[in-house]
């Protein structure tokens, strides 16, 4: 069936003209109408543009050209990466009526490849959350169990591939929002090196921690997905001018001779025994194929979630102030322009938002900012050291994705520090910069999916990419719903 | 220091003043973004998603900006080093993300110095890069932002490129900041990095002014807003220390706040107190990498730089045997070229001076000729022209463009001889013997009279300070 069809396969029958991206496109889209309504992974669902897109390349197919790497393959996109005419929400009322007058830098590339948008996938409100359910347009239902969250933030993503909306999505991942929904969902999903990807038109969480990445079902979908998207772009200062890691070339490399290292702070407590589990046997899989597997110590790990939630709130409070009401989204008149400000902000922000905001407003005050944002930074560089001395001895780092399996919907609401802890796995490779990934590994004991996460120094895509790749390959084969 | 007078104060007080200098870059382009960096456009054309802060877009720092601004703090004698933007953070229409990008504990410019031309040196802390806001009108409720009936903002100016030069409190009078101010807007027109107009905003002037008795430490400073005129800066330094002496000697104390200066009123009013400003909660900036000049890219802004005005005043006081002070005005004027080398072909220093100080405040003055300026002070040196009739001969040179000796020539002037000078002296003694009685007496003002008749004698031909020593001469025989 096309909608189980892998990107790989879509483009290469687009471009042989065996098939055509317009039929392509209708099956995902009849796939999208089927289930969209009990998942909800959509805030916007681009039928229209999307079937001129498919129709443009099925005619430059017919006229004998090439309409690239990903040509005809349906893709969704997070809903904060900016789309040009495209209401853009980052599911948050405040962004209300706004169409960004651009492309974000990896949409650019996408449509340059030949890639469809199909939409604008839900988030948790500007990426802040861990289970989609934080967005202002209701949650999002994990596709193998829709009393259970999809994670998040970028859980509109993850479910959308995972419910065959799309073979490959986009996401932004900022404390692990790629990584955890991927692996609650039962896809792959990839964090790159912090400065691969060009951040310019993502809308901006925390901009020392926040990295585009792919959502695919295969590890050689997001391979190639990653490809298109990553490299230096001169709108982005902090993309590094560098050439990409060939990653599709070395995925079948196999893992002989790599040192991998199970990260022993982020495999312990806190951890449940089914996902430990699947841990260790993935660790067993990669050691069968030839690996050097052992026991490696990033000691500062364990602060990491601490140190995030200091750095990440006050980079949001000062990137999230643009949003006053003078000059686009969501305006609630008042008698002057300090209570418009006030007013708008009330009503166009969540909770959650709302409790990030004062977090990083007063991290960073006069008094305050040497104890909390300055201490931050400050573990922020302990975690940077402590990888680097971990990555001397082993050539990538493997941990579980996310603590546990998907959990429902509404059961850490309530206390958000619960909700926190989703990310502790995920987060030190934000602090660091370095790339990670998580990769599908069987099911938990509630039959849902298990994700393992591969973390690799900066610029060591290939080598998580072949870990990756022996880890797929080696997965226990399970029944996941769909 | 300037040791300019601070003797105006009442009761040995002494004024400390640090001035903050906000000077508008004119770059091509704006600091982040590719728009013009131009003035007097259609409101809200010269934007971008960039400087008007869209979600999603990001800075790219403009090269030559970087470059303008390591050019004037290297002409202010700063050290360049690694350099980091930072986000100044607070609410206002007029900005487009509601945080400036700016630069907080590692701007690129730091610890240099101006000489004024008294030769005393001011120092400068810093001067750091910033991006500029737009530009708000509140309309109705007297112009403020919480009574306004509506405002209306235009980004074009949001973005644009500025340096703020900070210096030290090292100013103890009005009259030394507005010399500090003069010559800062000289360094940056040298070194061509701004128009540098006040008038027009393109250099914004901020006075911290506080009052102390001398030798005991700085007392709580005030800072002054709206200074659009040299002239401002310096009414409203006098106001605001005064209006600080009063409260101190009734017994008050100053609180430290930010005051407006009122040009109608001649008067500064609060704006606002220490105690609602704003925290900014500067951050390093995450969107923009530092700065890293090399020490070649340092190197090549300094062969950039021309000589500063402060080199150019040591030069031609060198040649001309005077205190910088002296060559000050011809520096200004942008003549000290033209007087160094009349001087070199052998012009008299003082005359060279006193004529560009005194007879060169006209259009086409740098157009005139060095050797032809230089003939004619010899001239006038030589005895063959009156300082008064070199004075005509240098304007019309100036207009014509001949020569000296063609324009004496056509007016007919010559040096009257001293013989024929002394005779039409005798003469009006003789007439006048009461006057002369009385000049002889020491009364100065008939001496005035004598001038001016032998003036009038002699068609204005003769050199009055010829005819002032003669008079004298026979008065004392
Ligand atoms: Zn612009």
């Amino acid at each position: 069936m096309t909608i189980d069809d892998t990107a790989l396969d879509l483009a290469a029958s687009v471009r042989a003209g065996d098939r055509s991206a317009r039929e392509i496109l209708d099956a995902h889209l009849a796939a999208i109408e089927a289930r969209e309504p009990e998942i909800h992974a959509f805030n916007l669902v681009t039928s229209e543009v999307a079937r001129d897109a498919a129709d443009e390349i099925d005619r430059r197919v017919a006229a004998g050209e090439d309409p690239g790497p990903l040509a005809g393959v349906p893709i969704a996109l997070k809903d904060n990466l900016c789309t040009r005419g495209v209401a853009t929400t980052c599911s948050s009322k405040i962004l209300d009526g706004w169409q960004p007058p651009y492309d974000a830098t990896v949409v650019q590339r996408l449509a340059a490849a030949g890639a469809i948008a199909v939409g604008k996938t839900n988030l948790d409100e500007f990426a802040m959350g861990s289970s989609t359910e934080n967005s202002a347009f209701g949650p999002t239902r994990n596709p193998h169990d829709t009393s259970k969250v999809p994670g998040g933030s970028s859980g509109g993503s993850a479910a959308s591939v995972a419910a065959g909306f799309a073979p490959v999505s986009l996401g932004s991942d900022t404390g692990g929002s790629i990584r955890q929904p991927a692996a609650l969902c039962g896809v792959v999903g990839v964090k790159p090196t912090y400065g691969l990807v060009s951040r310019y038109g993502l809308i901006a969480f925390a901009s020392s921690l926040d990295q585009i990445g792919p959502f695919a079902r295969t590890v050689a979908d997001a391979a190639l997905v990653l490809e298109v998207i990553g490299g230096h772009d001169p709108a982005d200062t902090t993309s590094i001018p560098q050439a990409l890691p060939p990653v599709r070339e070395h995925l079948d490399d196999g893992v002989a001779g790599l040192r991998v290292g199970i990260v022993s702070e982020l495999s312990g407590e806190g951890i449940a025994p089914d996902v430990a589990r699947r841990v260790s046997e993935a660790a067993e899989a990669l050691a069968a194929a030839g690996a050097e597997v052992g026991e490696a110590s990033v000691p500062a790990a364990i602060y990491g979630l601490s140190a995030y939630y200091l750095i990440a709130p006050a980079e949001a409070s000062s990137n999230l102030a643009r949003y006053d009401g003078v000059r686009y989204g969501l305006r609630v008149d008042a008698t002057n322009t300090p209570d418009m400000n006030l007013r708008t902000r009330t009503e166009g922000f969540g909770d959650e938002v709302k409790r990030r905001i004062m977090l990083g407003t007063y991290a960073l005050s006069a008094g305050y900012y040497d104890a909390y944002y300055g201490k931050a930074q400050k573990v922020r560089t302990l975690i940077i050291r402590d990888f680097a001395a971990a990555y001397e001895q082993f050539d990538v780092l493997l941990s579980p994705t996310s603590p546990t399996t998907a959990f429902a919907l509404g059961d850490k609401t309530a206390d958000p520090l619960t909700m926190y802890l989703n990310d502790v796995c995920t987060i030190p490779s934000n602090l660091a910069g370095d790339p990670a990934m998580s990769v599908p590994f069987g099911t938990g004991d509630d039959g849902l999916p298990v994700g393992v996460q591969v973390l690799a120094p900066a610029f060591g895509e290939v080598d998580m990419f072949r870990v990756a790749a022996v880890l797929e390959a080696a997965a226990p084969i399970g029944e996941v719903a769909r | 220091m300037s040791d300019t007078s601070a003797a105006t104060l009442p009761n040995g007080w002494e004024m400390v003043i640090g001035l903050e200098v906000h000077c508008e870059l004119s770059t091509a382009t704006k600091l982040f973004c590719g728009c013009p960096n131009q003035f007097g456009n259609e409101p809200n054309t010269n934007v971008c998603p960039v400087c008007l802060g869209l979600p999603g877009s990001l800075p790219v720092v403009n090269a030559s900006a970087v470059e303008y601004a390591m050019r004037l703090g290297r002409a202010l004698h700063c050290d360049v080093h690694r350099s980091v933007f930072a986000r100044k953070n607070y609410f206002y229409p007029d900005m487009p993300k509601d945080y400036q990008v700016s630069q907080y504990d590692l701007p690129t410019n730091v610890e240099g110095w101006l000489e004024l031309p008294d030769g005393s040196r001011v120092g400068i802390e810093r001067a750091h890069i910033e991006e500029d806001t737009g530009k708000s009108t509140h309309v109705g409720g007297g112009g403020r932002i919480h009574e306004a009936g509506y405002s209306l903002v235009d980004y074009n100016r949001a973005g644009v490129p500025l340096v703020e030069i900070v210096g030290k409190p090292d100013l103890r009078t009005a009259e030394a900041a507005r010399q500090y101010v003069s010559e800062l807007r000289a360094i940056i027109l040298a070194v061509d990095v701004s128009d540098a107009k006040m008038e027009e905003g393109s250099m914004r002037v901020d006075a911290n002014v506080s009052v102390r008795r001398p030798g005991e430490p700085f007392g709580t400073r005030c800072e002054i807003k709206n200074l659009n005129s040299l002239r401002s800066l310096g009414r409203a330094i006098d106001y605001e220390a005064r209006r600080q002496i009063d409260l101190l000697e009734a017994g008050e104390r100053i609180i430290q706040q930010t005051r407006h200066w009122d040009e109608a009123d001649g008067r500064t009013h609060t704006l606002r107190s220490k105690e609602e400003a704003e925290d900014y909660r500067y951050f390093a900036e995450p969107d923009l990498v530092p700065l890293d000049p090399t020490e070649a890219d340092v190197a090549a802004i300094d062969a950039s730089i021309p000589p500063l005005p402060a080199d150019r005043r040591r030069a031609l006081a060198d040649a001309a045997g005077v205190e910088p002070a002296a060559a000050a005005m011809c520096v200004e004027r942008d003549l000290d070229g033209l007087a160094l080398v009349a001087i070199e072909a052998g012009a008299a220093p003082d005359r060279v001076l006193t004529h560009i100080d005194n007879n060169l405040a006209v259009d086409g003055a740098d157009r005139l000729a060095p050797a032809l300026f230089a003939r004619l002070v010899g001239m006038e040196t030589g005895g063959e022209l009156t300082a008064t009739q070199a004075k005509t001969v240098l304007a019309d040179m100036v207009e014509t463009g001949r020569s000296p000796e063609e324009i004496a020539a056509e007016r007919g002037f010559e040096a009257m001889d001293t013989g024929a000078l002394e005779g039409i002296v005798d003469e009006l003694i003789a007439e006048h013997s009461d006057e002369w009685a009385s000049f002889c007496d020491g009364n100065q003002k008939v001496a005035g009279f004598f001038v001016g008749a032998v003036m009038k004698a002699t068609k204005g031909q003769a050199d009055g300070k010829a005819v002032t020593a003669l008079l004298r001469q026979k008065a004392e025989a």
